[in-house]
């Protein structure tokens, strides 16, 4: 985590790589939120420029609304400000089946050129990992029914590889077409956040390639933080340093969470 | 064939050790449901006490309460969708048993949120199994042969099923229940009424028993004749919480993370807060 010093502001990769994330959600939207970085990000997007943004929790929970960062996906406090609760077959077979959530905005342990993510195991052999994680959860439904899918990950070399190990939840599989063949019906990640920039899939060939460096961050630094040979977008723009309101609502999200 | 209940049974008001002891076997497949809310923790801890093994345990979220259980050796094998300390790490527990075997070798089949939901939902349906939008394109079914492909007979798509879970027995928590045992819940109720229903015998714990279940909004009421066995268990989901009794306790959950990690802190903690409590409940 640097710390980047901009027009007085002093901000971490950490905290741009929150706004950012908030930044791409529009306000109106139906999200489809994950606990961690996603629901940090959302949360922050709903108290700036995004007020009307509809967060929808795995644990049953529609259009939640908390002053503070829940400590789990069924923090109580999700409840108590949803405009409705129900159970979790319904979350899954009501409301994400059928494609009533616009945006899914998911974490991963690694991400793949294609946006696939594992959450399940790091190693070859399934029964014997190197690493066990938790799992799928609701990832895999989310990665295939939402209209579109933001994945909010730290960038490396461990991380950003050239083929997961494992396929927890489909991006665009081994290329384009892929989600069409295997009868995916949303479009996949179209944008993967990090603590270094934005990543964006290739229209041509639906591989993740550079579009966007944080303040501070180069091409090079972008390059050796990824697990194979990164193609930077002819288009490659610089993300805007978070401004002085972002910066206090995300860190008085925190603190309340204290 | 699925309920315990003969004709005019309704549920028996018994005490937690009582409960355990006539509903959970050796060898047993049983459930302890709630998502993040409401979840069973005294009761798991019960089945560790009574020294139950070879349980096939089912569970979405295996967290803390089967980190408990899975490490003081009661289970052989785990159906679930997602294993951590939410909001913390790891499970270490379940990676000793997954990656070392220890302290005994640990099944695994692994499915989806969407996949498991699905499962208690056809089990509670008395249908053999749930068809959803679901895993393609995942390594899951290549590791998992309780996920198939069907094609749907109307429309000809390419569609996944999943096998019905009908566990020998399914643990919730609740907040309420009357003397007759009828249950009352509230908040979120994550799958708790399918895992109930799916089941062939239930034991639900309940934060007090009342005279009478005064209505709540968004209330949900499982019938005396739905249940096998009701318990008085205040407390009984701590360090999760009860909405309207207590908060989650996020201070335990991190302490976990220290307790769990090794295999020393654990049998520390398995001897002084289960199996010394024995008897005290």
């Amino acid at each position: 985590m640097t710390a980047t010093t901009d027009a007085e502001l002093t901000y971490t990769s950490d905290e741009m790589m929150s706004i950012a994330a908030a930044r791409a959600l529009s306000n109106g939207q139906r999200c489809f939120v994950g606990i961690g970085l996603p629901s940090t990000a959302a949360n922050v997007a709903r108290r700036t420029h995004a007020p009307d943004l509809v967060l929808v929790y795995e644990s049953g929970t529609l259009g939640s609304k908390p002053d503070r960062l829940p400590a789990s996906i069924g923090d109580g406090i999700l409840a108590e400000t949803a405009d409705a609760v129900i159970s979790v077959p319904e979350v899954f077979n009501y409301w994400l089946q059928p494609g009533r959530i616009d945006v899914g905005f998911l974490g991963a342990a690694q991400l793949d050129k294609f946006g696939n993510i594992n959450t399940t195991v790091i190693g070859d052999d399934y029964a014997n990992p190197k690493v066990r994680l938790p799992g799928a959860g609701g990832a895999p439904e989310i990665a295939a029914s939402c209209h579109e899918v933001y994945v909010v990950v730290r960038q490396s070399r461990r991380s950003f590889v050239d083929r997961v190990d494992f396929v927890t939840s489909v991006g665009h599989g081994s290329g384009k077409g892929d989600r069409e063949r295997l009868g995916l019906r949303g479009a996949g990640p179209t944008l993967v956040i990090t603590d270094l920039g934005i990543l964006r899939p290739d229209p041509d060939t639906s591989e993740l390639m550079l579009s966007q460096l944080h303040p501070g961050v180069e091409v090079e630094q972008v390059r050796e933080a990824t697990g194979w040979d990164l193609k930077v977008s002819p288009e490659l723009s610089r993300t805007d340093a978070p401004t002085e309101a972002e910066l206090s609502t995300l860190r008085a999200l925190k603190e309340a969470s204290k | 064939m699925r309920n315990a209940n003969e004709v005019g049974n309704v549920a028996e008001i018994v005490s937690l050790a009582e409960g355990v002891g006539r509903l959970v076997h050796d060898g047993d497949m049983v459930a302890l449901e709630g998502f993040t809310h409401l979840i069973p923790h005294a009761a798991g801890q019960e089945i560790i006490r009574q020294r139950r093994r070879d349980l096939t345990l089912v569970r979405m979220t295996p967290d803390i309460v089967y980190d408990q259980l899975i490490g003081a050796g009661c289970a052989r094998k785990l159906i679930f969708s997602w294993g951590g300390n939410p909001g913390v790490g790891s499970l270490h527990r379940f990676r000793d048993a997954v990656q070392n075997g220890h302290p005994v070798p640990l099944e695994i089949e692994e499915h989806s949120h969407a996949g498991m939901a699905n499962r208690y939902v056809a089990g509670a349906s008395g249908l053999p199994f749930a068809v959803l939008r679901g895993y393609s394109g995942t390594d899951l079914p290549r590791h998992t042969d309780t996920i198939k492909q069907i094609t749907c007979p109307f429309t000809g798509e390419q569609l996944a099923a999943v096998p019905a879970l009908n566990p020998d027995v399914s643990i919730i928590h609740a907040q309420r229940a009357d003397r007759a045992g009828n249950v009352q819940i509230w908040g979120l109720v994550g799958v708790q009424k399918e895992a109930v229903l799916a089941a062939r015998r239930s034991l639900v714990t309940v934060e007090e028993v009342v005279d009478e279940l005064e209505p709540v909004p968004g209330q949900l009421v499982l019938p005396s004749w739905a249940v096998t066995c009701v318990a008085e268990v205040p407390h009984g989901a701590h360090p999760s919480y009860a909405q309207g009794y207590y908060e989650r306790d996020n201070a335990y959950y991190e302490k976990w993370d220290s307790i769990g990690r090794k295999r020393d802190s654990f049998e520390d903690w398995l001897r002084e807060k289960v199996f010394t409590m024995e008897g005290a409940k």
